[in-house]
């Protein structure tokens, strides 16, 4: 009997001799991370739990990257307890503002294929791009797991997700996660795995495949998987002969198969105030928009910048619409600076971020008042979360929210001039 | 924790995500104390204020869903609710309220049949009753159900850290 991705590595993982949904499994982690919100809050209950040190200092990674820089006086001591846990406790690295924990996690190697690795951030699921069986975890389970390197999970059962063909013009792989979303809705893969196969899928690139599995958590699923193919393998630094493993098994036992013809993709909005409130992008085509977000661990990566700035070279963005982009690591930044996007996109009248979660997070600049309307390319269009609870919040792709900032309202940037 | 228990209603409906529990400007307020007079505040301010020890939350479906901001289940907890009925729970919510001692129940038939303001009965692995019906309720595995009882992961792993030594 084959397996599922999800099945495979925990087998691998977890050195049981085989595994079936709703099996409890202890599964041991290849890296663990936690982030500033959480860092106070993992450091009491490490303590209060009783434990002197990490299982692995080796294996323990401390980002900030959600209140960097900081928004309140409070914040602040945040950062010191991210530092006091490195210090007293063990820790392999503390990252300090060189990007969204999700973009750094796979960029930097820290999420490699075939490993399990666990972060207190519900966006974990994100690393499932590069076959790693990644999810997001409380700051009570992560003191758990600093102290013993082990966390009990129920094996997912999963639905696979076959896309084959060329996607239209103008259509991108946020395209993708959205229909996805919208047809499963967001309980639809509750606890489960996502498995992402097709000839579509495996010409997406990384940072395509990025998209859709940071997206996965808005399904509610445990991960978003894809199995591997030589770019990724590059791109995590790994042999692809050491991987070739993580193969889609024929006779695995799929819960569900949604089965998709790329050529029926078009461009899609999350409408406010649930994420799983999907149309077509034509039907609210027109509508008004008073700022538009390019950011975020969903779509803030390099490719996601080129398509904006090829949008926006020589044009200027509608008077009264504010555009706030946020590169989603130092790196990206560096190579968006390099070739020339950031410099388009600031002469199109962009205001640009240093690399953070920036508006995704709610927290700090760009937030909304009474009666705004924001097109953003984040993961979540939560009633008050970016602002005011009177603002409102819609969810598409790079593409046509730069478009969109060209003409004010929401615009297919097919039909952009 | 108590095998059987009553308390009074407080209704919410679907997708009740963490971002409406607990709004991320209050996630960093150093104590729970302060931090639970803000749960719920986007979609109801009042609320906070109303629950009662020992109240009940119902919810529809995928209760918790959205960040993984725990602070959402710990404020419940400090709210001091004797547990939370609902269709279905998001994954991670499930996880922290767990590790947080607080009872969760998956009950998809109740929310239906019930009002704010009424009193259920709950039996702990066998049933609901509510006005005058009975719903069946699962019962929890046993590595989670030692959790609670525990009074949470904190508390479970104090215990196991004094076995240890």
């Amino acid at each position: 009997m084959g397996h599922t991705l999800a099945e495979k590595i925990l087998i691998h993982n977890t050195g049981v001799a085989d595994c079936k949904p709703g099996d409890i499994v202890i599964s041991h982690p290849d890296c663990v991370m936690f982030h500033d919100i959480y860092t106070t809050n993992v450091y009491r209950k490490f303590k209060e739990m009783g434990f002197t040190k990490v299982w692995d200092k080796d294996k323990v990674v401390i980002m900030f990257d959600h209140l960097i820089p900081t928004c309140l006086p409070l914040d602040a001591d945040h950062m010191k307890h991210g530092y006091d846990f490195a210090e007293q406790f063990g820790a392999k690295q503390v990252h300090v503002a060189d990007g969204i924990c999700h973009q750094l996690m796979p960029e930097l190697g820290y999420a490699k294929p075939g490993d399990v690795v666990f972060v207190t951030d519900s966006h974990t699921t994100t690393y499932g791009a590069v076959s790693c069986f990644s999810t997001g975890v409380g700051y009570t389970e992560m003191a758990a797991v600093l102290g013993t390197g082990e966390m009990w999970l129920r094996v997912p059962s999963a639905i696979k997700i076959e896309i084959n063909g060329d996607l239209p013009q103008g259509v991108t792989s946020k395209d993708i996660a959205l229909r996805v979303l919208g047809d499963l809705t967001a309980a639809g893969g509750t606890y489960k795995s996502l498995e992402f196969c097709g000839t579509t899928v495996d010409k997406l690139t990384v940072d395509e495949r990025l998209t859709i599995s940071n997206m996965a958590v808005e399904c509610g699923a445990k991960v978003g998987l894809f199995a591997p193919n030589k770019e990724t393998a590059a791109y995590s630094g790994v042999d692809f002969a050491d991987i070739a493993w993580l193969h889609f098994d024929d006779d695995a036992v799929y819960e569900k198969v949604l089965t998709y013809k790329a050529e029926d993709f078009v461009p899609y909005i999350a409408a406010h105030p649930f994420v799983d409130n999907v149309k077509p992008l034509s039907e609210l085509e027109g509508m008004r928009i008073d700022e538009v977000f390019i950011g975020s661990c969903t779509n803030g990566r390099i490719e996601d910048l080129a398509m904006a700035a090829a949008i926006l070279k020589g044009k200027h963005i509608a008077p009264g619409v504010k555009l706030l982009i946020t590169p989603a690591s130092r790196s990206i930044f560096k190579e968006a600076i390099a070739k020339g996007y950031v410099e388009t996109l600031v002469e199109a009248g962009a205001m640009f971020t240093h690399p953070y979660c920036s508006l995704c997070e709610g927290r700090s600049g760009g937030l909304l008042s009474d009666g705004e309307i924001l097109l953003g390319t984040n993961n979540r269009n939560f009633l008050g979360r970016l602002g005011s609870t009177k603002s409102e919040t819609y969810l598409s792709s790079p593409a046509v929210a730069a478009a969109s900032a060209v003409t004010g309202v929401l615009t297919n940037p097919v039909s952009l001039k | 924790m108590e095998k059987v228990f009553e308390g009074k209603v407080w209704k919410l409906g679907d997708d009740i995500d963490t971002d409406i529990i607990i709004p991320t400007q209050w996630v960093t307020l150093d104590t729970m104390e302060e931090l639970k007079t803000h749960i719920f505040e986007p979609l109801r301010p009042e609320l906070a204020a109303s629950i009662r020890p020992g109240d009940i939350i119902v919810a529809g479906n995928n209760f918790g869903c959205g960040s993984s901001r725990e602070q959402a289940p710990e404020g419940l907890s400090a709210l001091k609710i004797s547990c939370i009925i609902a269709k279905s729970f998001a994954r991670i919510f499930f996880r922290n309220a767990i590790n947080n001692g607080l009872l969760l129940i998956e009950c998809p038939n109740l929310p239906d049949h019930c009002e704010e303001g009424d009193t259920v009965r709950v039996e702990i692995n066998h049933c609901i009753y509510c006005n005058g019906k009975e719903y069946a309720i699962p019962s929890m595995p046993d590595n989670l159900f030692e959790i609670i009882k525990d009074g949470g992961l904190v508390k479970h792993m104090q215990k196991l850290n004094h076995l240890k030594q």
